[in-house]
């Protein structure tokens, strides 16, 4: 299972989880539920399985992407997390409390205090202002009105809003309807943060100013994040983990390197292929070791000798803690020799800037590709732990066009009939 | 494309499961409710020593010489009829304290209204009602209504209009109190919904006449049956109305709001009942316009108003002034549906227009 480790507690975590709709649900998990298909039971119990045996565990601070097409079962997925639709069986525990338990008083509690959730249709009420809406949970917990409309102005300045508190909804366009539906979620400030495909109905130039505006509000809020999605690019770009879902059961889970490396099975191979693989690997994946290492307190010297050693013109220079410094040429080493400078540090280059090994290969692609010579890469603490090669990163990028490129070329051998599928 | 989502719990299922899912407070504030409405029936007709009905009306008498003369379907209806007859006769006698007790207060409601309305000079109503359409519907509508008002002063029509406004403002009034809580009620109940369809519709169709007797019989004669009549003729539609604003809320607005754990009363009065005010406004519009047009039945039981005159003129044959009269009734009737028509469509552009 790709999202339990470090053993902290999850802060979600869902086991055995199953929905039944239909007349007369069997009560208990029977074989015939167990061993039938999901069509078997349609056509031979009128029953429809929802969700079939999900397990996934969600960690604090992490975005975790529910993919899937329509009728995978990921709605019905999130809605039983907040219990807007009853699970048939399993458990689901929030902060290893089971909310299934939950009384009502105890659920509206839930609702209103750790979770929020944000809707493909906005579900934004049309006759109240947009800031009475983003307002809308701290109102039915009952917080006063001056405290709660200075919250929703808060919240609707961090997700760009200032100005059209006064609107109704139906003034705005679908991608600020929907920041008033992300500022309604943020101002209860909930611990779990639920978005079932609140991208999904805005044109793509938005969608992507969105995705990018969640991205930027994560990296200052950590919140728990379950994210629903139909668009594997989607889930790509913001998912720490990716379950993808077909017919209510999960069918694979992991980073998205890994499901793209690795697709368990035919139907996510078919979703992975169209992906362009150097968008989502990271440098990290293509690193090479260092060819050279000098440390910081070399003389020019003792640095010329180890480049000497490896037949390299360029080395990088870390420090004792392996913290990156910067990088050197045999050149200008041999400048610093001559005019006796006494340790390697004062003739670094200005021209090389460390790439971050979290960088995407299509992302590094513009820095790489007029260098001739390997480039460092540093991790977030800014250690140096390995280095690029610009070729690397070009070749697989020319592999990736070449690819499509072949498949254009079948498609429009193909002809017209090539849409129809 | 969301899935599709059968929603198992919300919609449907049966009265029983519904209330079996309620918590436990209602379930005892409903029990209390219902142990207090008996007691005090109780109460009531100890007080007032009610005879037990007859045999039940006396059906089983009736049915049994019914047979022993050869039944017929002549002689079974005239029996079954008779049987209402005593079973309205029997209500009359022993709830005799019931409805005197109505009829004092919808007597005193009604002449407290019309006080206010004959007290108010016609000018300044006229301005009044100038002002009020210039802001609602515009000027086209202000100068009809000023015009057409100052017109009924003077054909000398003025005090029989007041007369008959204050008759359709009691018995619009009575029926929203009556509608909006049974359509809330029956919003929320599939079951309920499918028992009473066929009794509003019944009450819709039954001809008007059919209400003025067993009025007469409860009330005597005058405004108060008249206006007994008008609210039954003229409730169905916001009773209609109300339930089906509250119901055609959109589903992911409700979900949306209930996922911030909303819990039921809020839902309805922060969400459904606010949303539902245009369609709530063209029901109470649909049962006025429906009152207006039972105000000349009404007169054959004794209310007063513009009814009353054509009731007269047609005693009298003097048609002119039965043509006054309706005049009166078409000009109130065009005025009031305007002006409330317009309010539900500012209304319903606040809830889907912009600013």
């Amino acid at each position: 299972m790709a999202a339990s480790n470090n053993g902290t507690q999850p802060k979600v975590s869902v086991r055995g989880l199953w929905k039944v709709f239909g007349t007369g649900a069997p009560t208990e998990l029977t074989d015939e539920l167990l061993q039938k298909s999901k069509s078997e039971l349609r056509e031979e119990s009128a029953l429809v399985v929802g969700l079939r045996d999900v397990n996934f565990d969600v960690q604090t601070g992490e975005t975790f992407v529910v993919m899937g097409l329509s009728g995978s079962g990921k709605s019905t997925l999130v809605r039983t997390l907040l219990r807007l639709i009853e699970p048939t069986f399993g458990s689901i525990a929030v902060d290893g409390e089971d909310i299934l338990g939950y009384t009502e008083e105890q659920l509206t509690d839930y609702r209103r205090t750790k979770t929020a959730m944000v809707f493909q249709h906005f579900g934004l009420l049309p006759h109240r202002t947009v800031e009475e809406n983003a307002a809308w949970g701290l109102e039915i917990r009952g917080m006063e009105r001056d405290e709660r409309m200075e919250r929703a102005h808060e919240v609707l300045d961090l997700v760009g809003l200032t100005g059209w508190e006064q609107f109704r909804p139906n003034a705005l366009s679908g991608g600020m309807q929907q920041r008033v539906g992300l500022a309604r979620a943020l101002a209860a400030d909930p611990d779990v943060l639920l978005m079932d495909e609140p991208f999904s109905g805005l044109d793509p130039l938005i969608r992507r100013d969105m995705q990018n505006e969640l991205l930027r509000l994560q990296q200052q809020m950590h919140k728990t994040i379950i994210f629903i999605t139909h668009d594997l690019s989607e889930a790509l770009k913001l998912g720490d983990h990716i379950a993808i879902m077909r017919d209510g059961s999960v069918i694979q889970m992991g980073t998205g390197e890994e499901i793209l490396d690795n697709p368990a099975d035919d139907y996510v191979a078919e979703f992975v292929r169209d992906v362009r693989k150097s968008s989502v690997v990271t440098l990290r994946t293509i690193m090479e070791p260092v060819q050279v290492k000098l440390h910081a307190d070399m003389s020019p010297k003792e640095a010329m000798n180890a480049l000497g050693e490896q037949g390299e013109v360029c080395g990088f220079v870390a420090d004792k803690h392996n913290t990156y410094v910067g990088a050197v040429s045999f050149a200008k080493l041999a400048e610093a020799k001559q005019s006796d400078r006494s340790d390697c540090t004062e003739v670094l280059l200005d021209d090389v800037t460390p790439l971050s090994e979290d960088m995407s290969v299509s992302a590094a692609l513009p820095l790489v590709r007029h260098m001739s010579g390997p480039q460092p890469l540093i991790d977030a603490d800014g250690r140096l732990i390995g280095q690029i090669v610009p070729r690397s990163v070009i070749e697989m990028m020319e592999r990736e066009s070449v690819a499509e490129a072949e498949e254009s070329a079948a498609t429009s051998a193909i002809g017209i009939g090539a849409d129809a599928n | 494309m969301a899935a599709i989502s059968p929603t198992g719990n919300g919609n449907g299922g049966s009265l029983w499961r519904r209330l079996a899912a309620l918590p436990d407070r209602y379930v005892y504030g409903g029990g209390f409710a219902i142990l207090l409405v008996v007691t005090v029936v109780f109460v009531g007709l100890w007080g007032t020593e009610v005879e037990p009905p007859e045999n039940f009306f006396g059906i089983s008498e009736r049915l049994g010489s019914v047979c022993s003369d050869g039944a017929t379907p002549d002689n079974l209806g005239r029996a079954t009829s008779e049987c209402v007859d005593t079973a309205i006769f029997w209500t009359t006698r022993e709830g005799a304290f019931l409805f005197d007790a109505i009829s004092n207060a919808v007597l005193k409601f009604l002449l407290a209204v019309e006080k206010v309305f004959l007290w108010i000079p016609w000018p300044v109503l006229i301005i009044g009602v100038m002002l009020l359409g210039l802001r609602l519907a515009g000027p086209r509508i202000a100068i009809f209504s000023a015009a057409t008002l100052a017109g009924l002063g003077t054909l000398g029509l003025w005090p029989s209009a007041m007369e008959t406004l204050a008759l359709i403002v009691v018995a619009v009034t009575i029926s929203i109190a009556i509608a909006i809580p049974m359509g809330i009620v029956i919003a929320r109940s599939d079951t309920l919904d499918a028992m009473l369809r066929p009794l509003l519709d019944a009450m819709q169709t039954m001809p008007s006449f059919v209400y003025l007797v067993p009025a007469v019989m409860f009330f005597g004669i005058g405004n108060v049956p008249a206006i007994f009549a008008t609210v039954i003729y003229a409730v169905p539609p916001a009773i209609r109305l109300t339930s089906l604003g509250i119901r055609q809320v959109s589903p992911g607005v409700v979900e949306a709001a209930r996922s911030f754990g909303t819990t039921p009363r809020q839902l309805l009065w922060k969400v459904q009942i606010p949303m539902a005010v245009p369609t709530i406004m063209a029901g109470i519009n649909q049962t006025t316009m429906m009152a207006l047009a039972m105000v000349v039945i009404a007169s054959l039981v004794g209310a007063g108003g513009l009814g009353e005159d054509v009731n007269r003129a047609l005693g009298r044959l003097e048609p002119g002034k039965a043509l006054f009269g309706g005049i009166g009734i078409v000009v109130l009737a065009i005025i009031i549906d305007r002006l409330t028509q317009a309010a539900a469509r500012e209304r319903q552009q606040a809830l889907t227009g912009g600013h």
